[in-house]
């Protein structure tokens, strides 16, 4: 991590904030894309989940970080709190590391 | 700050400390995970104080300790942030009329939670009094969850408790909003498959920003049938 990368994400993060409250706010969005931006978190939150849990690296394969999001997934649709979602997706892991 | 009423600043306040007792927790994993991806402890602060979005914390922190290149973590996280633009149109007449550097300031408190909280307002006055309580309340639940993750994170050795596993469980705990529309479930199996069918064959970093491609789903008018199925 690198003062370099974390110092220019602010300035593009405060600036994307900026830019709707402050700079634009009497414009009016097209629709578009309005949904195309509120559609990035979908897209590349699952994105992340795939790629953490099912590459190390540039290699492809199936181990015990599976069992751990399979458990989350099953957490966070029951709507059980945050809290429950965390220890219970990396209990699991955990756990099949130590015996298996 | 902005004409708060006691009845209703009370009632934001609880409902913040809700929420940021989750921002504390959440905060908090973001903290151990940023130092286990070779931040330092004021490295982790300073991305939760000048950042002040979580999905994009995480997905730099995720880009850089599965060894993808600043650039690609950089990317990720901008795109992610760009939804903070939209939710800034929403919340632009919340901020219209105070000074210059209270609009600044608030300006950096746009996020995801701040805005369902005010977008649950009608009557301007309370929607200014929820913005700037839940605010507060949530910036200052981040950073203090962060700092104590910072704090835990250097003291324990995080592969030893499998935390590698809690980016994609903290991922899909924040994911789950974004699914409920059919546009929205499409845009995440498009950018799952995009991310490990391209990860043999790219950088590691770069599979993530062709998942994001999957924006591209809201070209479509979103149909009626979408509206009821959520």
């Amino acid at each position: 991590m690198t003062w370099t990368l974390i110092l220019s994400l602010a300035a593009a993060a405060y600036f994307l904030k900026l830019l709707g409250s402050v700079i634009i706010g009497h414009w009016v969005m097209p629709p578009v894309l309005e949904r195309c931006l509120l559609l990035i978190p979908a897209a590349l939150l699952a994105g992340l989940i795939a790629k953490d849990t099912f590459t190390v690296g540039q290699e492809l394969g199936i181990d015990a970080r599976a069992a751990g999001l399979a458990v989350a997934v099953i957490a966070t649709w029951r709507k059980l709190p945050f809290v429950v979602i965390i220890i219970a997706g990396v209990g699991t892991t955990a756990l099949i590391r130590l015996f298996v | 700050m902005h004409h708060f009423r006691a009845p209703h600043a009370r009632r934001f306040i609880s409902a913040s400390l809700m929420i940021g007792v989750a921002f504390i927790i959440f905060g908090l994993s973001f903290g151990v995970l940023a130092v286990s991806a070779g931040a330092s402890v004021p490295q982790s602060c300073a991305m939760s104080l000048l950042i002040f979005t979580g999905a994009s914390q995480m997905s730099a922190v995720s880009v850089i300790a599965t060894g993808g290149s600043p650039a690609s973590a950089f990317g990720g996280a901008v795109l992610l942030a760009g939804r903070n633009a939209v939710y800034g149109l929403a919340m632009a007449p919340v901020l219209r009329g105070g000074s210059l550097p209270s609009r600044l300031l608030g300006a950096q408190w746009v996020i995801d939670e701040t805005t369902a909280v005010v977008s649950a307002e009608t009557d301007p006055a309370t929607r200014r009094t929820a913005f700037w309580i839940s605010g507060a309340i949530l910036y200052a639940c981040w950073n203090l969850g962060t700092l104590l993750g910072a704090l835990l994170g250097s003291s324990i050795n995080p592969s030893d408790f499998g935390l590698d596993v809690a980016f994609p469980v903290m991922f899909t705990a924040m994911v789950a909003s974004h699914l409920q529309t059919k546009q929205g479930r499409r845009a995440a199996i498009f950018g799952a498959i995009a991310a490990v069918a391209l990860a043999p064959f790219m950088p590691i970093g770069l599979p993530i920003l062709v998942s994001a491609f999957g924006m591209l789903f809201g070209l479509a008018p979103q149909s009626q049938e979408n509206e009821t199925a959520s």
